[in-house]
């Protein structure tokens, strides 16, 4: 499959006298595949938006690769720009013009039809609202307006800042329901947002940043996967031989929680073998179920953002690929 | 092309545009119309009376002087003696009022004469729109940059430098045709009034063509108003930024280097001072005097002149012109777009 998308060691440096150096990006790698749905993922203060600022050319880099549809950024920039639509952060547009107005300015400067405005109003469900001002917009709307000026050039690559935010229920499901679309209608999508639940029912395939620096990429299934820790659930036919059967499992170099009326392992590779140690001890499982993780939950565990009680998490803490202490560089996963 | 016209249309779809030019139009209309109204064109029958009334004003005097001088001759033959600080020497003979002292013309309404004063309504009238294409082309880039315009129009022309020069064109044009026919209905307005309710005698060819040239500076003031406005703007990422340095130029030319070099006693110290460029701009030139160089107790004095030329003041603010310019594209050529 070819990339629509290849970042490559890309580095920013901000340089304060008050706060030193910071590095916003620091040898991050990123890659998409084409008619992908790709979720980017990432804490606050992690580097998102300075990468999607940085490929669409409004921060310099000071360092690293980019590539769009295969050609290097930022000196083909001008040349594929008509074929990348994006938005970044929250949607920011002149208040007193109207979404009619705001669209066709975009689509003259584009040399685009004028009849590609009222297509892409339609799709975003702003037609019958589309002649008043953008003041007068709720954030949801302006979030509509927002996608809709990066559908206007028909783009093969569409990057979305957080889409869903400020949307109602029912506008989260019609974007779903419109990034579905668009993916099978053969255009790439970028999405970045914080509403996990969504990536991992929206998206082919994730990159997960934390401080600067690549944490995991991969389809969501494989990432998921490799960090669910062979975590499975065992019942007994008897609860008292729950204890009998947490010695027996840990001598067989498995981790093992004990709950009430159940254990809870992880570690395991083949849950075939936990039955097969119990049952040379006479010990019958009733139920035996792999743990299946949710894309939260490996995303809180890879860029150590789940809070903690009694403490106040900072937004730079989390982790680090590469420094000692992370435990995120395991596998093929790390930066 | 197509950028530069978006940003033609961007500009005139904005309400601060349209408000400011019909604010600009209320404003030149209602100082014609005025002006219309305290002109009055000179009829025979007018000057005719005005000669009467200059007349019956001299006889008046002549009759009050004479009494005046009886006055103080009865006096003096009573004996008073201090006639001369009542009716001064002589009993105020020689203080006879002469017939040129009642000049007719001051009895006549004031009547416009366009030749000689229409130079001073093109300055009221750069004044006016300088003051509109300051504040349009401060808002129009400022406010792209504080809305996020500005980013979003950079994601579909990524060519930072192409992008900024096509807006300044784009307000220039506007700016200009603004000027140009703005300026055609003020002068026509001005020669109407002349005509109508003045005169408009002596304006030959050479008088069109000096009052072209004075419009041409006009414009060029009003342009190089604009782009400053427009680069400041820029530089600051918004429009306030163009509005504070505009009050803090105010401040510190104005105000503060007056007081300066009047503390200092700095010879042609407005010589400093940036409206001092403004109006030799204008008037072609500005004498500045030098009175320190007197010492009138030795008699009358010719002070010492320093001529501030229009050459000068085109460069003087050429260059500020083109140091904010450059600064406005290097900004945005080098800072991040956050």
């Amino acid at each position: 499959m070819s990339a629509v998308l290849e970042i490559e060691g890309l580095r920013k440096t901000y340089r304060s006298r008050k706060r030193g150096v910071r590095h916003a990006l620091d040898g991050f790698d990123m890659r998409v595949e084409a008619g992908q749905v790709h979720g980017f993922l990432g804490p606050n203060g992690s580097g998102k938006t300075t990468t999607l600022r940085t490929l669409l050319g409004l921060i310099r880099p000071n360092g690293g690769r980019m590539a769009i549809l295969g050609q290097e950024l930022p000196q083909a920039l001008p040349a594929v720009a008509g074929q990348v639509g994006a938005i970044v952060e929250s949607p920011q547009f002149f208040p007193h013009f109207s979404a009619r107005d705001t669209l066709g300015l975009l689509a003259q400067a584009g040399e685009l039809p004028k009849q590609r405005v009222d297509e892409v109003l339609e799709l975003v469900g702003l037609r019958d609202r589309a002649g008043e001002r953008v003041k007068t917009y709720s954030l949801g709307m302006k979030q509509r307006l927002a996608v809709a000026s990066a559908l206007l050039k028909n783009p093969k690559l569409l990057i979305l800042d957080e889409p869903a935010n400020g949307l109602d229920p029912g506008g989260i499901r019609e974007m779903r329901g419109l990034m579905r679309d668009l993916s099978a209608a053969g255009m790439t999508v970028v999405l970045s947002s914080h509403i996990l639940g969504e990536i991992q029912l929206i998206c082919d395939s994730v990159t997960i940043i934390s401080l600067g620096r690549r944490v995991a990429f991969g389809p969501v299934d494989e990432v998921l996967a490799a960090h669910s820790q062979g975590a499975v659930r065992v019942r007994l036919e008897a609860v008292t031989d729950l204890p009998q059967a947490t010695e027996t499992l840990t001598r067989a170099g498995i981790r093992v929680t004990a709950e009430p009326d159940h254990l809870m392992l992880s570690g395991v590779d083949k849950p075939a073998t936990v039955s097969r140690v119990l049952a040379e001890q006479g010990l019958y499982v009733s139920e035996l179920t792999p743990v299946a993780v949710d894309l939260e939950s490996v995303f809180l565990e890879l860029t150590a953002t789940a809070p903690v009680p009694g403490q106040h998490r900072q937004v730079d803490q989390s982790t680090k690929v590469g420094e000692p202490g992370s435990g995120a560089t395991t596998g093929g996963w790390g930066a | 092309m197509s950028l530069y016209f978006t940003e033609l249309r961007r500009l005139s779809k904005r309400r601060l545009t349209r408000l400011l030019l019909v604010l600009l139009l209320l404003g030149l209309a209602t100082v014609a119309t005025a002006f219309s109204f305290s002109s009055h064109q000179l009829s025979k029958e007018t000057v005719a009376a005005a000669q009467v009334e200059s007349d019956a004003q001299y006889q008046r005097a002549m009759e009050d002087w004479k009494k005046t001088v009886a006055d103080c001759d009865a006096a003096k033959a009573r004996g008073d003696q201090d006639t001369e600080e009542r009716y001064g020497p002589n009993c105020g003979r020689d203080w006879q009022p002469q017939p040129e002292m009642f000049d007719p013309k001051w009895n006549l309404p004031y009547q416009f004469d366009f030749r000689a004063e229409f130079p001073m309504f093109i300055a009221v009238f750069a004044g006016a729109v300088a003051l509109f294409a300051f504040i349009v082309g401060a808002s129009y880039v400022g406010a792209e940059w504080s809305t996020g315009g500005m980013m979003n129009l950079l994601l579909w022309r990524p060519k930072r430098l192409a992008v900024l020069g096509t807006k300044l064109a784009a307000l220039l044009t506007t700016v200009l045709g603004v000027s140009l026919v703005l300026g055609a209905f003020w002068t026509l307005a001005f020669w109407l009034i002349g005509r109508y309710r003045g005169t408009t005698a002596k304006v030959t060819a050479g008088v069109w063509q000096s009052i072209g040239l004075d419009g041409l500076r006009a414009v060029g003031l009003i342009l190089l108003v604009g782009a400053v406005a427009f680069a400041l703007a820029s530089l600051g990422r918004h429009t306030a930024m163009a509005l504070g340095a505009a009050v803090a130029v105010f401040a510190i030319s104005e105000i503060g280097i007056r007081i300066a070099v009047a503390v200092l006693s700095v010879p042609f110290g407005d010589r400093y001072v940036l409206s001092t460029y403004a109006q030799s701009w204008f008037m072609k030139k500005v004498e500045l005097f030098d009175y320190d160089t007197c010492q009138f107790a030795k008699g009358a004095c010719e002070p010492a002149k320093l001529v501030v030329t229009w050459q000068q003041s085109a460069l003087v603010l050429g260059v500020g012109a083109a140091a904010a310019l450059i600064g406005a594209f290097w900004s945005m050529r080098r800072r991040d777009i956050a």
